[in-house]
């Protein structure tokens, strides 16, 4: 038998392990997550603040934001770009994967810790790094990035078409290239640990589904990226070196840039989606006390989806001057991808019938995420179908159906997951009236900015516009405009008690204890937080994760290593 | 009510790309309606009782399962149905395009819109081609191709009311086509980021009679004093020998 | 509540203890890479058919000297192959001398790779000077920085050899670094065939 297992370094001789070791450099899955967080919600409200700022354009053109003053044209399309690459890879990657992944992993698979523990270190320091240099680049002459996180040659391609954006620019391409880097050392991690150590009787069919949507993540992002990094390469030799991959004055097809980032950016928003559906399935059996509906369905819809997702891509690209024959069979794929995600939906609903419901706040939280993600897979249908995105493509649509499924997964879904996950991860329990508060703010916020963007989108209105009122179409959707800031006004305030919460609750909360919620899976049949070598003794698994309300047993749950006899003698 | 936010429509492919949209709104309005309702419906009457027990529902038989398959089997008929309905609409507005009464070039640039006319004698790039900035004048009744290029980024022309959309190539000439239905001024925005005044690059289709937009003709080529068959017809046949 | 860890309960499907993580977790690495140069290499392969061959520009690139170091990285992965045969024969001598020689012959692939670099220079061809030597020298580039590392790991590994290490380590540690040293020569292979010989077939 093979020496698998990297143990981490017994309790005693952890102890004496110094500061830098213990919290800064620690190899600790579990600190190595909180790290993570904690850059992720920092960045998260970094990117929120941006949207503040230019929605305050949005909404009253030409006047002074608070906290930031007049927005100038320039800044506009920095803060949009600088939005969107924030949220998507620095904020969700980093939460989802880095926090919840490398938290629950090993912890709901019966595991000490990650295979490749230092590895584990490395790839938040790599994250690190490039979060370092993505902010720099707001201060370099000439500023950030404005070519949108999309970055389309050729505008991204040369200074020629974005004058003195120089620094910004590259710094982008490599804040991103080693944001890659990271996700891939923790995809090695996530993959390796969870096919060989998982604890005796964890098959993978017990394996619970955040885990196989950590794991689906994982390999989508592994094998998607690789071209986009390719990519980034050559668009860094176009600025730096002088190459011309993307150029049309040296031969080369400005296309090309958007086929490598879309054959990645399409896997990549399931990279996003997936573990954050993933968190809400954890979630909603607990607080329904009811076994999820369709385990082994949900696993594999999510496996078609993954595998589905590598051949959409070009449904960003319906109008882009490709060959039009393309449209229709990227519309047919696209459009069956909504399959394996309807299965999965109407699963989580199911699991709702018959089901005895507490509305605690993760709960809530799961709940508006679904509600959420309802709306957004429907609104993909008339962009995935090529005759109606002919109309759509570009608009306030797009935006308000992408924000209306990679919102409700990462961050609604993931706030879930925090309320959730707080007591395991710091011992204590957060403060359930701030949470429900928290949660009103939030979502009804949520949805009074983007509602109103879906119509703006219907009415013609095109995306990335710093100044609507150069369009007379663009007159009648202005109030909407108004109704979204507002919105997001009250979404941010609703931000504060969750802060006043998640601070508080870290030092003064109520102890928790070892399984608050009476859930099955195993992160909860240990302390609260857990010791540093996870558990005493490694479970044996005798059962699958969603054993709730099972007949003939006196209790409405029945954790994972319980042995089945030994739960029935009990009763 | 909602799809009334859709603005006026002034092209004869307008109404089929809005059939498409409002069958996909109709459909996936009732599946998100329904799906919704079930979910609140649910939330509502699951609530925890006391003393009550949840049932112990896994879905892996099939008989159980049954209750999401067969939402989702209606799904797939419905996706095949929109994906069936929509492939002639995309066919026709991008797939061919009806013989021209008038072809115009489009340059689009950093930060504006440039029309190059072939004139009365249907030719590019000879004596009487007229380049006009900004504004692109159409007559009512006659499709309008277009053979679109950058100088610079990636642009997109983007009418709403033509319900036409197609992004521009530097290095490439795209062709489209449509054909207007009702005079009036039609913005055209620019609808692909592509430089902080991206937001400024507004152009007009200024849609005319045929009367009009005669008059207009001869202001442009006084000289040619050819009606308005003649220099159509002499357009189309030299637009055929370039596609040939 | 449940076993201790030396009462395992051994159950037909559990994997704990089947896979080693190492030579896992090298092929999952491996899988990525994968996708970075074969993003490139089908980049390139379809530039390639679109313009119907490189004609002249692909003519200059110099497939005598990718041919000798195509040579050396056979050789050395030869030598990689009789370095893990020493350590399954637990000759650590041997081991030490075969890594040493895979080391040094990926030491002259690279000098071999600095003189064609220079003296494609010297006739004037940049990455900027065509779409063919643009991927020419961001393919290679990549290439080069691939194994160079993988320079630096047999060296270091070699070094780390010593009177403590144990028959079972060296033979793991190794085996995954021939591992990343075959997919760094087969990268090779798929790179001299497209940039060197194909270029210069038409």
């Amino acid at each position: 038998m093979a020496e698998t297992r990297s143990e981490p370094a017994p309790a005693e001789a952890h102890e004496q392990m110094g500061f830098w070791q213990q919290y800064i450099f620690s190899v600790d899955h579990k600190i190595i997550a909180r790290q993570y967080l904690f850059l992720g919600l920092f960045m998260g409200y970094v990117g929120v603040f941006l949207s503040y700022v230019f929605r305050w354009q949005l909404a009253w053109p030409g006047t002074a934001a608070p906290l930031w003053g007049k927005v100038t044209p320039s800044q506009y399309y920095e803060l949009v770009t600088m939005h969107g690459t924030i949220m998507v890879f620095f904020v969700a990657m980093p939460v989802l994967l880095g926090a919840f992944g490398n938290f629950l992993i090993p912890l709901m698979i019966g595991a000490r810790d990650m295979a490749f523990p230092r590895l584990n270190m490395a790839s938040f320091w790599t994250i690190f790094v490039g979060t370092v240099l993505l902010l720099i680049s707001f201060f370099v002459p000439g500023g950030a990035s404005r070519a949108g996180w999309t970055q389309y040659v050729p505008l991204s391609d040369s200074t020629l078409y974005l004058p003195g954006n120089y620094w910004g620019g590259n710094l982008w391409l490599l804040a991103v290239a080693i944001d890659f880097a990271s996700v891939l050392m923790g995809g090695i991690n996530f993959l390796t640990t969870a096919i060989a150590m998982r604890a005796p009787g964890m098959t993978v069919w017990r394996m619970p589904l955040l885990v196989w949507m950590e794991l689906v993540a994982s390999v989508l992002f592994m094998l998607s990226v690789g071209p986009l990094i390719a990519g980034v390469v050559m668009l860094l030799f176009d600025r730096i070196v002088g190459t011309g991959f993307f150029l049309p004055q040296r031969g080369a097809d400005p296309l090309l840039w958007q086929h490598l980032f879309w054959f990645f950016g399409h896997p990549e928003v399931y990279v996003v989606a997936v573990p954050g559906l993933g968190i809400v399935m954890e979630i909603l059996p607990v607080f329904s006390r009811k076994p999820i509906f369709g385990y082994r369905a949900i696993v594999w819809s999510a496996l078609v989806a993954g595998t589905l997702s590598f051949i959409v891509w070009a449904h960003h690209m319906f109008v882009s001057g490709m060959n039009p024959n393309l449209a229709a069979p990227f519309s047919a794929t696209t459009i069956a991808i909504s399959v394996p995600f309807a299965v999965m939906l109407f699963a989580l609903i199911a699991t709702l019938w018959r089901a005895q419901i507490t509305f605690a706040t993760p709960m809530l939280f799961a709940l508006g995420a679904l509600a959420n993600f309802l709306l957004g897979g429907v609104t993909g249908i008339p962009l995935g179908t090529d005759a109606s995105d002919i109309y759509l493509h570009d608009s306030y649509f797009v935006i308000a159906h992408f924000h209306n499924t990679l919102v409700p997964t990462a961050v609604i879904g993931g706030f879930g997951g925090i309320y959730y996950w707080f007591p395991k991860m710091f011992g204590r329990m957060m403060n359930e009236t701030l949470g429900k508060l928290h949660f009103i703010f939030t979502w009804v916020g949520f949805n009074l900015i983007f509602i109103p963007l879906f119509l703006i989108g219907l009415g013609g209105g095109q995306r990335r516009i710093y100044q609507a009122s150069v369009y007379t179409y663009y007159k009648p959707l202005q109030p909407l405009h108004v109704i979204a800031t507002i919105g997001l006004l009250i979404l941010i305030i609703g931000q504060l008690p969750f802060i006043v919460n998640f601070l508080v609750s870290m030092f003064r909360g109520q102890q928790a204890e070892a399984n608050p919620w009476h859930a099955n899976t195993l992160e909860w049949m240990t302390d609260s937080p857990p010791p540093h070598e996870n558990f005493h003794t490694i479970p044996v698994v005798t059962r699958g994760p969603y054993d709730y309300s099972v007949p003939g047993m006196e209790r409405d749950w029945a954790p994972q290593n319980e042995e089945l006899m030994a739960a029935a003698a009990r009763n | 009510m909602i799809l009334g936010w859709l603005p006026a429509d002034v092209s004869t492919f307008g109404p089929s790309i809005d059939a498409v949209i409002r069958l996909i709104f109709y459909v996936v309005g009732t599946a998100f309606i329904l799906a919704e309702g079930t979910l609140l419906v649910f939330v509502i009457l699951y609530r925890r009782r006391e003393g009550g027990r949840a049932a112990f529902v896994r879905g892996d038989s099939l008989r159980q399962f049954a209750w999401v398959l067969a939402p989702v089997i209606i799904v797939i008929c419905f996706d095949v149905a929109i994906d069936a309905r929509a492939k002639p609409v995309w066919d026709l507005v991008k797939l061919q395009s009806p013989a021209p009464g008038l072809t115009v070039k489009l340059e689009a640039f950093q930060y504006g819109w440039l029309f190059r006319y072939p004139g009365p004698d249907g030719q590019f790039g000879t004596r009487d081609e007229l380049v006009q900035t900004t504004t692109l004048t159409v007559p009512t009744g006659q499709v309008v191709r277009l053979l679109m290029t950058s100088k610079d980024v990636i642009h997109s022309f983007y009418v709403p009311q033509l319900r036409l959309k197609q992004d521009v190539i530097p290095g490439r000439e795209i062709p489209a086509w449509f054909e207007a239905t009702v005079p009036g001024k039609y913005e055209i925005g620019c609808s692909q980021l592509c430089g902080v005044s991206h937001f400024a690059m507004k152009g007009i289709v200024r849609v005319l009679t045929p009367a009009e937009y005669q008059q207009w003709v001869s202001q442009k080529w006084p000289k040619s004093g050819a009606g308005a068959a003649k220099s159509a017809s002499s357009v189309r046949s030299s637009a055929h020998a370039a596609e040939g | 509540m449940s076993n201790s860890d030396v009462e395992l309960v051994h159950s037909p499907d559990v994997f704990e203890g089947s896979f080693e993580i190492g030579k896992l977790g090298m092929w999952i690495f491996l899988a990525g890479e994968t996708m970075v140069f074969g993003g490139l290499m089908v980049c390139y392969t379809l530039l390639m058919i679109s313009r119907g061959g490189w004609g002249a520009d692909g003519a200059h690139v110099a497939w005598r000297l990718g041919g000798l170091n195509t040579l050396v990285l056979f050789t050395s992965s030869l030598t990689a192959a009789l370095a893990q045969g020493a350590a399954r024969a637990r000759d650590a001598a041997g081991v030490r001398r075969y890594l040493g020689a895979t080391a040094l012959l990926g030491l002259f692939f690279l000098v071999i790779k600095a003189f064609e670099y220079s003296s494609d220079f010297g006739e004037g061809f940049t990455p900027g000077t065509s779409l063919f030597w643009s991927f020419y020298y961001v393919m290679t580039g990549l290439h080069v920085l691939h194994l160079l590392a993988g320079v630096v790991v047999i060296f270091g590994l070699r070094w780390l050899i010593g009177p403590h290490t144990t028959d079972a380590w060296l033979e793991r540690k190794l085996k995954y670094v021939c591992l990343y040293w075959y997919f760094v020569e087969m990268v090779w292979i798929f790179l001299f065939a497209l940039v060197y010989l194909i270029p210069n077939v038409g």
